[in-house]
């Protein structure tokens, strides 16, 4: 074992031991981080590794979670089982959005702006029509036992977002060594050059949508089962999709771990602010202030870092 | 079947409508057509911009009309300083890289405005918000009318502007032909600048004209972002006409959404739109072949 695969070694020890010993609220924080790091991993497979920005990413995240919700209340689904049939809806529906704006040829700004209007089509269709209850949303009801899906001990929820956080971290690891990862690279450097190469450009970018609709839709079932409620802006707002994007900039897109520590930033930020709210009473509105320093994160990291934080720790990294 | 009474008051509300839009997007259309830049902090910008009518009026009890100059001002230093301070000197002119960075501007400015303003809706009262005009079978509210027509005479003179006066004829020649514009001697780097502020001050306008009948809340933006993209993506991306006339059409295929589909769904019409036109006719109605 060499030096450079210790250190996730050690994390992957800490992050399986410290929750058994932590506080509660440090174990969900911990859920929240590699939950963050997966749904982030979706957006960094098509925007990361593939170079196609969405800023509607929520469009799959609410996909899932609405079919997922809407199989468990309306068809008496099992929970488990709805998972893959989300996964799958999600798929499509990534399928769909990349086909139609892929072979009307957009790309950069225009794709960024369709995703964003695909996802608002999605939240005003289901604030509307009565088999998603409209704005008032959805609730599941509260069954907690493991083969519902719905866990008493909340640790539970925190080690199945790990183990979800791994798994994205494989297929990104996967991508970084396979073939399909090096074609959507090459797509996002240069699609003319990768079209040259005899590249299915078209073929290629549609994949990797569909992969990282299918993985968003995940995300979404797994956030329906631990807080048993959805609704339209939850589910479908722009919000979810700017999280998705921003932890996946932050922290590097189209790098491995670049999500996860986006996830941790994001966190880490809120966490500080929170602990400042309680020392400023003034300060009543802990979230506006992390998403203020998040954004000129953004803006700094665009502007000077486009590797993210996943690049300045490799260049520390390489100059001690 | 709706009644045509209500139809015709429909489309002529959704006119009145559009004229704000139309000053709007003409701000967003200019940005676009000289910089190149898809300005996604436009919404979050006008949001700020309609904060800053609502305070003059609240701490100084201005009327939002004859807030328009320094409102209009304000609004084009701030988008100057804007660009020569963070967007052009941190996007090295790629595209996604403007994209990304007007995107963290609007999630600073949105949450900024959150932290400073609450999220309480604020709106101006004024004697005139409620008084109407009688057409046919429409009451029209005053506001909307002025508004209306006032949306037209920015356009018209910001049209006047760029056609004779040497800045104006300097901003076009830039959109046309970066290099060419260059070696003319034009300070590109300042047309990009006056380019962005000029169209941050229509917003500034747009914001006084709104107020007398609109809300604000730090969230305003996120409604107008997607409608006022839309219509420059359906008048074709950098076109004056085409915003024009798409400020117009968006404004009554919003209010007869509203009237045929219901308050909810009524509003799909604007993404619906959105998607199509980019999808079968990406150029939009009256852009340039690319």
């Amino acid at each position: 074992m060499t030096r450079q695969d210790l250190l996730p070694a050690l994390a992957l020890a800490a992050a399986i031991v410290l929750p058994l010993v932590a506080p509660g609220y440090l174990v969900d924080i911990g859920m929240l981080v590699f939950f963050l790091a997966f749904i982030g991993q979706s957006w960094n497979i098509s925007g990361g590794f593939a170079g196609q920005t969405s800023f509607g990413h929520a469009v799959f995240f609410g996909t899932g979670a609405y079919t997922s919700t809407i199989l468990q209340i309306t068809f008496g689904w099992n929970a488990w089982l709805a998972w893959p049939a989300a996964m799958l809806a999600g798929a499509i529906v990534g399928w769909i959005i990349a086909v139609l704006s892929f072979r009307a040829g957009l790309r950069g700004s225009y794709f960024a702006l369709i995703t964003l209007a695909f996802a608002e089509a999605f939240r005003i269709l289901a604030n509307s029509v009565s088999f998603t209850h409209a704005g008032l949303g959805m609730l599941i009801k509260a069954d907690q036992r493991a083969a519902n899906f719905q866990f008493r001990d909340p640790i539970w929820f925190y080690y199945l977002a790990l183990a979800l956080c791994i798994v994205s971290l494989l297929i990104a690891w996967r991508l970084t060594r396979g073939r399909f990862g090096a074609r959507l690279v090459a797509v996002r450097e240069n699609e003319d050059a990768a079209r040259a190469l005899g590249i299915d450009v078209f073929a290629e970018k549609v994949k990797a949508l569909t992969l990282s609709g299918a993985i968003a839709a995940a995300g979404g079932t797994f956030y329906a089962q631990k807080y048993l409620y959805i609704d339209p802006n939850i589910a479908f707002g722009v919000d979810k999709s700017i999280e998705m994007l921003l932890v996946t900039m932050v922290g590097g897109a189209g790098t491995i771990f670049g999500p996860l520590l986006g996830a941790l930033a994001l966190t880490g930020i809120n966490e500080a602010t929170r602990a400042l709210a309680s020392v400023l009473p003034a300060l009543k509105n802990v979230q506006p202030l992390s998403l203020v320093v998040y954004g000129v994160m953004l803006i700094l990291i665009v502007g000077r870092l486009p590797d993210g934080l996943a690049r300045l720790y490799q260049r520390i990294h390489r100059n001690a | 079947m709706l009644d045509p009474g209500i139809l015709f008051a429909g489309v002529l509300n959704g006119l009145l409508a559009g004229g704000i839009y139309v000053l709007v997007a003409v701000g967003l259309t200019l940005i676009y057509g000289v910089l190149h830049i898809i300005n996604f902090a436009h919404g979050s910008l006008l949001m700020l911009a309609m904060y800053a009518v609502f305070f003059l009026w609240r701490l100084s009890g201005l009327d939002p009309y004859a807030a328009l100059p320094i409102v209009i001002g304000a609004a084009f230093v701030f988008g100057y300083l804007l660009y020569r301070l963070v967007i052009g000197r941190l996007s090295h002119g790629r595209d996604e890289n403007i994209l990304l960075i007007t995107l963290g501007v609007s999630i600073v400015v949105d949450n900024v405005a959150l932290l400073l303003f609450g999220g309480d809706t604020q709106t101006v009262t004024t004697p005139y918000a409620s008084a109407f005009v009688r057409l046919g079978d429409a009451f029209l509210p005053l506001p909307k009318i002025i508004s209306f027509v006032a949306a037209l005479l920015v356009c018209a003179v910001l049209g006047v502007f760029l056609a004779r006066s040497d800045t104006g004829k300097a901003i076009r020649a830039v959109a046309r032909e970066r290099q060419g514009a260059r070696l003319v001697g034009i300070d590109v780097d300042n047309i990009f600048a006056l380019s962005y502020g000029i169209g941050i001050a229509c917003l500034g306008a747009a914001a006084c004209l709104l107020m007398p009948t609109y809300y604000v809340t730090p969230s305003s933006g996120h409604a107008f972002v997607l409608v006022a993209f839309t219509i420059v993506v359906l008048g074709g991306m950098g076109s004056f006409a085409g915003a024009a006339i798409g400020g117009l059409i968006i404004g009554v295929v919003e209010s007869l959404g509203g009237l045929l589909l219901g308050e909810q769904l009524g509003q799909i019409g604007i993404s619906a739109i959105f998607i199509l036109i980019l999808l079968l006719k990406p150029s939009g109605l009256f852009g340039a072949r690319q």
